[in-house]
């Protein structure tokens, strides 16, 4: 009975099946997508986003409160430091309050920052997942990256507090909100694809995930208008997708006129980019991520 | 012939050895010239098929390659050569209750778990009433687990699993948790698949479990397919191979585990064999300078089928160790030896602070003559069991205890 044996016998091929025959090999390295599989395993998902949304306030005091309190905190400090010591302004003629010019970038940006930040710990965090059972591996980081988008919708009522606070109401442009949205969830689960990818062998992303947000905060007009650029280096914040996320969330809610179009086109672009070669560098990474984590 | 389930070919698996180095450490080794991390072939060109309906045993000491091969089956990792065909759905119990999350409810933690296992919502909607009888929590169905007790929580995550329905089922072990009714109606549940026709792959330690359910088995050894046959002939074959190792020199023992801050050279039992009811002295030699920390050590005792008998450990005896001499060694004293004559093996273990330092198994053979245990001058015989108690008896009329219950009944 050795293995010899076994060889020996021509090996019978492994018969047709109702459930298919898979053949597990090494892969190479371009991994396709396995939509069917995804769609096979979609309520998952589902089951994984409600888990993390039901468990992320655990055992705090405040509970979901703190998707109000953490915009709120922030746009505060921003309005006191920036809009009052430094004197920023939303710009010349532009008839805004600091405070409600600021808040739409603020709701951005904290929905951009915990999205990255928990992206890059995603498979860190759920390793025990990973090692000890098989399913589509891409559902950790989509669904780190979905889950703060209810934050994110909570966080809007802070944003309808203060248009209630300087007793405004948001631009008809309110109706392409939900464009912009996309557009940055977009974005964020493009490069959030990256970062898990890195953090699997790479356990320097997560330590480097909320340094970057706050490169990237800054590298956005966030706590600045674009005009503070001097007009020769302002087509370098076209190399920003969140610059049109932004500037979009802006003029959908306060109707402020939008930069330019090549922003716009440049951010898309950037985004979808982002978002496939995440998706490839992800599966590359996938099929021997549980070797390294 | 019978179609197949899974076919393998050539199929291995290699790791590499040792952590990822930083930057700074890879530059300083190259400027060194020093060899760099090596690796380890964990699964060497192993080729087998399993006919559908089969249901194969997998035996193996620890390191053998059996759950990387179920990692790969159950596509939780990949080979690095060769490649598997295999047919229809696989389910892997590596674990129980796999993603439970404590917040969630247990119908939540039902869809949760039974998704993540590769079941639709549908599947789960129609067996949900089923699963939840089997693990017996319906009063508790929609709080959360972190509610529930271990063996409830065992209990749901079992159910789950249980009812999966795949075409191959493959069970890692999972049999180790939960109290013995409890793992009866596992192994039961275990033989309705496989008896269902379809075919189920089992890797346990537990050879009496393996014999029971499997009426064929897979033994690897380094990696490598040893043996595949009836499961009488191969759990014999593992057996003879772990008293045969048993008795190589320990310090040439190649097959251990630990960062080797200790080395275990030599283990020593009594003048070489021991006998039954006379105290037992059992030494642990060793080489190097582990330096001061919290120590765990210890020993196993297995018997004839390679079933673990009984432990010690300084740690529940309440022998603490603090700091180490360089090269030394470590003495158990087993005050009147329980144990049947016979053959038995031992394996040996040290941790240092929460680290293991050296891991060998069946490191030595711990021959046990006949001796006056119970000091009659007579002994039980071993067909029921293979450890003697200490024990009176005594016996008395029927008539006092009835009153007695019938009364705090009341």
């Amino acid at each position: 009975m050795q293995a010899a044996e076994s060889q020996a016998v021509a090996p019978a091929p492994v018969a047709a099946h109702p459930h298919g025959v898979r053949r597990i090999q090494p892969s190479s390295w371009f991994v396709p997508i396995d939509g069917r599989e995804l769609w096979r395993y979609r309520e998952l998902l589902r089951f994984i986003v409600l888990r993390d949304v039901k468990s992320r306030y655990r055992q705090t005091y405040l509970g979901p409160s703190w998707a109000i309190l953490r915009p709120l905190v922030t746009l505060v400090i921003f309005s006191a430091i920036f809009g009052g010591l430094a004197g920023i302004t939303p710009g010349k003629g532009v008839d805004i309050p600091y405070a409600l010019w600021v808040t739409p970038a603020v709701v951005v940006f904290t929905y951009v920052s915990t999205a990255l930040t928990n992206t890059a710990s995603s498979l860190v965090i759920n390793s025990h997942l990973i090692t000890k059972v098989y399913f589509p591996r891409l559902f950790i980081p989509l669904s780190t990256a979905l889950t703060p988008v209810v934050d994110f919708l909570l966080g809007l009522l802070v944003l309808g507090g203060v248009f209630a606070y300087y007793d405004r109401t948001p631009s008809w442009h309110i109706v392409f909100l939900p464009a912009f949205m996309a557009l940055m969830v977009l974005v964020t689960a493009g490069i959030g694809l990256w970062l898990a990818a890195f953090s699997a062998r790479y356990r320097d992303v997560v330590f480097g995930a909320p340094f970057l947000v706050q490169i990237w905060q800054y590298a956005t007009p966030v706590i600045y208008p674009v005009a503070f650029i001097p007009s020769t280096y302002r087509w370098l914040l076209d190399f920003n997708p969140l610059t049109a996320v932004v500037e979009g969330f802006r003029w959908s809610l306060l109707g402020l006129p939008f930069g330019s179009f090549t922003t716009l086109a440049a951010s898309i672009g950037i985004g979808l980019v982002a978002s496939a070669s995440g998706l490839f560098a992800f599966r590359r990474t996938e099929r021997l991520m549980v070797d390294m984590l | 012939m019978a179609d197949l389930a899974i076919s393998a070919h050539g199929l291995g698996k290699r790791y590499r050895l040792g952590r990822l180095e930083s930057g700074f450490r890879r530059v300083r080794r190259i400027v060194s010239r020093q060899a760099g991390p090596g690796h380890l072939w964990a699964l060497r060109d192993l080729s087998f098929d399993v006919p559908e309906g089969e249901s194969l045993a997998i035996v193996g000491s620890n390191g053998a390659g059996k759950s990387t091969l179920l990692k790969i089956l159950a596509r939780i990792t990949e080979p690095t050569t060769g490649y598997v065909d295999v047919a229809g759905r696989v389910a892997a119990l590596v674990e129980v209750g796999t993603g439970f999350n404590p917040e969630l409810t247990g119908r939540e933690n039902i869809y949760l778990n039974g998704t993540l296992l590769g079941m639709t919502r549908k599947e789960i909607d129609l067996r949900l009433d089923e699963i939840v009888a089997f693990a017996g929590v319906e009063q508790h169905l929609d709080k959360p687990v972190k509610w529930y007790s271990s063996g409830m929580y065992v209990r749901l995550g079992f159910a789950v699993a249980a009812h999966l329905e795949p075409d191959i089922l493959i069970v890692d072990e999972v049999l180790s948790v939960g109290d013995l009714a409890f793992q009866q109606k596992c192994l039961g549940r275990m033989g309705e698949v496989a008896e269902g026709g379809r075919t189920v792959l089992f890797v346990s330690h537990n050879l009496a479990a393996v014999s029971a359910l499997c009426p064929n088995a897979m033994y690897l050894r380094n990696g490598e397919i040893t043996a595949r046959g009836p499961t009488r002939e191969v759990v014999d074959r593992y057996v003879d191979d772990v008293k045969s190792t048993a008795h190589v020199n320990v310090r040439s023992r190649l097959d251990r585990q630990g960062d080797g801050r200790l080395r275990f050279t030599e283990v020593r039992v009594g003048d070489g064999s021991v006998t039954t009811g006379d105290d037992c002295e059992i030494s642990m030699l060793y080489e190097g300078t582990p330096g001061p920390g919290r120590v765990r050590v210890g020993f196993a005792v297995y018997g004839a089928l390679v079933e673990p008998i009984f432990q010690c450990l300084n740690e529940t005896s309440g022998d603490v160790i603090a700091e180490l001499a360089a090269d030394g060694a470590f003495t158990c004293t087993i005050p009147r030896l329980p144990l049947a004559p016979g053959h038995y093996t031992i394996s040996i273990y040290c941790e240092v602070d929460g680290k293991v330092a050296d891991w060998v198994e069946h490191a030595a053979v711990l021959e046990v003559v006949e001796g006056d245990f119970y000091g009659t001058g007579r002994l039980p015989s071993d067909a029921h069991g293979n450890i003697y108690v200490d024990q009176t008896w005594r016996s008395e009329p029927a008539t006092v205890t009835p009153i007695h219950l019938g009364r705090s009944a009341l």
